[in-house]
């Protein structure tokens, strides 16, 4: 098995030849799971047509309230660092995505998934399942209460261990816009040595995917806060189209 | 003309099954719909192993070649045809969808199913189509199956199976491997020139 000096010097290699890049390299050896899945053959440029140019839409009659909040799904308290984490879903315009749906998962304060082929040997929890979901507001906003992951082992390489981060998957208001990515914690030690994150080359769009605390979201004596905005690929419509009614 | 810099994707991970698949996400309409079919097929990666931790989305059109905007996906009840649905690969790598076949969405436009990917090992969602096998001469006008060679066309038209399904395969990888899409909006956020150097085809 590969060690981590192994793996982090193809990261280094790769950060030169490819440098800059602003979203992940398909092809990107060092996290070994990418080897027979990612596509040779360049993306084919297209303009959208029909269906792609309209996300789905989701309603408050299907999403609760109560889903938002992760800490609340057992019947008691869940091990480890209460947090809330708050932002805004808007597009490269900067146009806020209103009433859309977001999703998250994540690990316990363990860092265990309460997943059947997850086999870490750490506490499962059981006032914690780590899933939830919420729709944006009519700003874009989304606030989520939960505990704060823990970094977990597996097994890309030995001693190969994720930063610790949340699952999130969000929709835009064209399909095209449609992204799945995960939030991580700042100051992590574990950033340069994860192949998953290091496969964007360019060290400002991985900033991008770390939230910011944010004293002003802590609330006193009960959970820390954390801020963290997600900007989607711009929708296709015309200015005209997107007026709203 | 992007004034934020837009947020990187990164992998599904193998952890997304107890919290992205739902009761009834793979039934666009209810099984027992008079003109449902199924849209089915196999993933696979780059030596032909199926993978078992994909997830499929699909947008599509109804039969009259609406797009529907319409919320209900999540509480499938079976009234409103919402025209979006999601399905997670089984240990064989199959997907299936029960759904009705879109209509054309422009007159004379080749109907499609608009399919996103996801999985473990795959650092990003990629974008494809399904195109529905019936209309040789729509097919044939398209813009996007005209640039293709014959033999990457084949791999974005779906099907007809005996039972009157669609089967609609999916190839990561290798000497099949399936065609996959960027949209104009997505050259922004990539940043950088080697991801679109050479148009392929």
């Amino acid at each position: 098995m590969d060690e981590q000096d192994d793996i982090s010097k193809e990261i280094a290699e790769l950060h030169a030849v490819a440098p800059g890049m602003a979203q992940p390299l398909l092809d990107f050896p060092p996290y070994r799971s990418s080897l027979l899945r990612h596509p040779t053959n360049a993306l084919r440029h297209v303009d959208p047509e029909g269906c792609e140019l309209l996300a789905p839409v989701f309603g408050p009659g299907e999403v609760d309230p109560m889903e938002a909040d992760l800490t609340s799904q057992h019947g008691g308290q869940p091990h480890g660092e209460r947090i809330t984490v708050h932002g805004r879903l808007l597009d490269a315009d900067g146009r806020p995505v209103r009433h859309q749906l977001i999703e998250i998962w994540q690990a316990n304060a363990a860092g265990r998934y309460s997943h059947k082929r997850d086999q870490h040997p750490a506490p499962v929890d059981p006032y914690f399942t780590g899933a939830g979901r919420c729709l944006t507001d009519e700003e874009g906003r989304y606030g989520f209460t939960t505990i704060k992951p823990g970094p977990y082992p597996w097994r890309n390489h030995r001693n190969a261990w994720r930063p610790a981060h949340i699952h999130f998957s969000v929709f835009g208001s064209d399909f095209t816009q449609r992204l799945i990515t995960q939030m991580y914690f700042p100051g992590d030690p574990l950033f340069p040595l994860d192949p998953i994150y290091q496969s964007i080359t360019d060290a400002k769009a991985r900033d991008r995917l770390v939230a910011t605390y944010d004293h002003s979201l802590s609330a006193p004596e009960w959970s820390m806060g954390y801020r963290w905005d997600i900007v989607l690929t711009g929708s296709h419509s015309t200015p005209m189209q997107r007026e709203d009614p | 003309m992007s004034a934020l810099p837009v947020t990187p994707g990164q992998t599904i991970g193998p952890f997304y099954g107890y919290a992205l698949p739902y009761s009834r996400g793979h039934e666009l309409v209810p099984p027992g719909h008079t003109r449902a079919i199924r849209l089915h097929g196999t993933v696979y990666d780059g030596q032909g192993v199926p993978i078992p931790d994909a997830l499929l989305e699909i947008r599509q059109a109804d039969e009259t070649g609406t797009v529907p905007v319409a919320d209900g996906s999540l509480r499938r009840e079976g009234m409103v045809f919402t025209g979006w649905g999601r399905c997670g690969t089984d240990p064989a790598g199959r997907y299936s969808f029960i759904t009705v076949e879109p209509g054309s969405t422009a007159p004379g436009a080749a109907p499609f199913f608009a399919v996103a990917l996801f999985a473990r090992g795959l650092l990003d969602r990629l974008f494809t189509r399904a195109y529905l096998p019936g209309d040789p001469a729509a097919l044939a006008r398209d813009t996007l199956l005209s640039q293709l060679s014959r033999e990457r066309r084949q791999t974005l038209i779906a099907t007809r199976e005996g039972d009157g399904s669609l089967r609609f395969d999916i190839r990561l990888q290798g000497d099949r491997e399936t065609v996959y899409l960027a949209f104009p909006r997505h050259a922004a956020a990539e940043g950088g020139l080697t991801r679109r150097l050479a148009a392929d085809g």
